[in-house]
């Protein structure tokens, strides 16, 4: 047994092996040890997914028991017409939380979100995708080692700063073209939105180009088809999934973006389809009252009560793009 | 004459294209430019380290300086260990197929499009009331410590949003690390733990480290998620403790513009402040790609 070191006497020997085998059993409990907490960690992971729908889904709770909020916001109050107790008025859709008799209409909320993110998916999606065409197809290395940091460059600028811009310049330049009856609306914080959502659109678009494999341009180049045909009746088809995912991930991004919509649009819930009309969110209208509001109040729970259902909305839009992405990868896997 | 007009449409195909480049360019100058010319003329010594004064129409940012920094100093100590660990649980542990892989992975891409907002009253209803109420009723029987915003809620909330950061920045640099070194030190007869911790975490060093400064610039942007968890719209005490409020520069800029009597006269303090946070931001991205491309040039040269 103790070739390697004779001078050993057996004694010293058995003392040894011992040491060996209790630092090896010590060794292991530390691998298992380590293994848990790695594993408890990622489990952690998944629970602040759920912590995160239930801690935010429980203070939205009241209004589907409690009396108080009931009266004030019950289901009906929050997406049906009303006419607030004036049998004279005409049925409409108003939130006005804090006046005498509290007006909790989500839709306007929902048209504003809506068409903020409209104008920003408008103006971002085409910019995007057409620089990650060129980027992916045509461009020289020079060019890509350009536009690409600056894009990083873009998706590195605080949503606070591009808010900021937006409401002090750019609404400023847009009054002076076009004469808009308010200052803030849609259309200045779509765009402002729209700035912020470029990087995500053309990332996720040209990943999805470059994915197309190289066979596929030899083969359609070979035939003696143009570059720009290549490009736009090979690579692009095959790369829809791709840029479907962008869109997808990109009005995600966009319908929960806080601070731009807050400093720039103007912050009136006004239920209209004009788009220079002033505007109020659904993350700006919890931004901004979230501060002011009594714990426990129904107003409290509502303002929950849109987070809750912005998560909802962010994560089914998340799941959607997870889905294209890979239905990409299958289809380029099997390519 | 049809092989010209192919031509033609080619051409403009190409060009509207690259217009497009062009574009996207020009507006991050125009933003960038914007902001240096307007904001570098107010800088000095002295507005980075005096506390704002009279009703923050003059006076300096240093109180917002220092609350940005104890957050995101806060925010790291927490967000990096779980990140890493996640990681490494992800790419070292679990076999690919799984279903708890899958629902991980699952987890850590959907966590990273949850709106910041929403991140901000999960602190609220997590962090402040569930927690910080908990601790008060046991500890403090009741008396209002930790069950109200404060730094400590700030950050983790913070924490919780840049995780996704931390945890695929870490995996990305533990793929690059090549399986043989592992297989080496397996074969000597390491246990896996010994294996992550001795040799490839000291080799994923520089990727962590690029994840934390990912981690940071991003967390120091962030305004939506400090709203209600513990940013102070004016204190010009500095925090002393985990459970003081603070201020903090992005949500200072956003107190400026939108609530400022004199907007005006504000500006060039309020360019300023804009000009510190971008600074900021960027030198730390700026950090993270420099290493980032140094760690891509070296494994270049060992492949």
């Amino acid at each position: 047994m103790n070739s390697q070191n004779p001078a050993l006497s057996p004694d010293q020997a058995l003392k040894r092996r011992a040491l060996f085998a209790s630092n090896l059993k010590m060794a292991h409990l530390k691998d298992f040890l380590f293994g848990k907490l790695i594993q408890l960690n990622a489990i952690a992971a998944i629970a602040i997914i759920f912590l995160i729908f239930i801690y935010v889904g429980k203070e939205a709770l009241p209004i589907f028991y409690s009396p108080e909020a009931k009266k004030e916001a019950s289901l009906n109050n929050l997406f049906a017409p009303q006419n607030y107790g004036r049998e004279d008025m005409p049925l409409s859709y108003v939130w006005q939380p804090v006046s005498e008799v509290p007006k909790y209409s989500v839709l306007p909320l929902f048209l504003g979100s809506l068409k903020v993110t409209l104008v920003a998916l408008f103006f971002a999606a085409p910019l995007a995708i057409a620089a990650a065409i060129y980027t992916a197809e045509f461009s020289s290395y020079r060019v890509r080692e350009i536009v690409k940091p600056v894009v990083e460059l873009l998706a590195g600028i605080p949503s606070v700063v591009l808010g900021f811009l937006a409401l002090i310049v750019m609404a400023s330049w847009l009054q002076d073209l076009f004469h808009f009856d308010y200052r803030l609306n849609a259309i200045n914080a779509g765009l402002a939105l729209g700035i912020a959502i470029i990087p995500i659109i053309y990332t996720v678009s040209e990943d999805a180009l470059t994915a197309v494999p190289r066979s596929y341009r030899e083969a359609s180049l070979a035939l003696g088809v143009s570059p720009w045909k290549t490009a736009w009746s090979v690579v692009l088809p095959a790369a829809t999934p791709g840029i479907f995912a962008a869109l997808v991930l990109g009005f995600g991004r966009a319908i929960g973006e806080t601070m731009i919509v807050l400093m720039a649009s103007g912050n009136a819930a006004i239920t209209s389809w004009s788009f220079t009309d002033s505007v109020r969110t659904l993350s700006a209208t919890i931004a901004a009252e979230l501060g002011e509001v009594v714990v426990g109040s129904p107003h409290y729970s509502v303002l929950f009560l849109l987070g809750a259902m912005l998560f909802v909305v962010t994560f089914i839009l998340n799941m959607l793009g997870e889905m294209f992405v890979g239905r990409l990868k299958r289809k380029m896997m099997g390519a | 004459m049809l092989k010209s007009r192919r031509e033609f449409s080619g051409t403009l195909f190409q060009i509207l294209t690259g217009l497009a480049c062009l574009i996207i360019v020009l507006m991050v100058a125009l933003i960038l430019g914007n902001i240096y010319i307007n904001g570098h003329g107010h800088l000095s010594w002295k507005f980075l380290t005096a506390a704002p004064e009279q009703g923050m129409t003059a006076g300096g940012i240093f109180p917002a300086i220092y609350g940005t920094t104890l957050l995101v100093l806060l925010m790291t100590v927490a967000v990096v260990p779980v990140g890493v660990m996640v990681a490494i649980y992800l790419h070292e542990y679990s076999s690919k197929t799984s279903l708890f892989y899958k629902s991980t992975r699952l987890a850590v891409s959907n966590l990273a499009g949850v709106p910041s907002i929403v991140f901000g009253l999960f602190g609220v209803g997590f962090f402040v009331k569930f927690v910080g109420g908990n601790i008060d009723r046991v500890f403090y029987s009741g008396k209002l410590v930790f069950g109200q915003p404060a730094i400590l809620w700030a950050s983790l909330t913070l924490a919780v949003l840049t995780l996704p950061v931390v945890i695929l920045t870490t995996e990305d640099t533990l793929r690059s690390i090549p399986n043989e070194l592992r297989e080496a030190s397996m074969a000597l007869g390491a246990t896996k733990s010994q294996t992550i911790l001795r040799m490839v975490l000291p080799q994923a060093m520089t990727g962590i480290l690029t994840g934390g400064i990912l981690a940071v610039s991003r967390g120091a942007g962030e305004v939506a998620p400090i709203l209600f968890t513990g940013a102070a719209y004016f204190l010009p005490e500095l925090p002393t403790k985990l459970n003081s409020q603070f201020m903090e520069l992005g949500y200072h800029i956003y107190v400026l513009s939108t609530q400022s009597p004199d907007v005006e006269g504000t500006k060039p303090i309020l360019y300023s402040t804009v000009f510190v946070l971008l600074a900021l931001t960027f030198l730390l991205n700026l950090v993270a790609i420099l290493i980032r491309s140094q760690m891509r040039a070296r494994l270049r040269r060992t492949v």
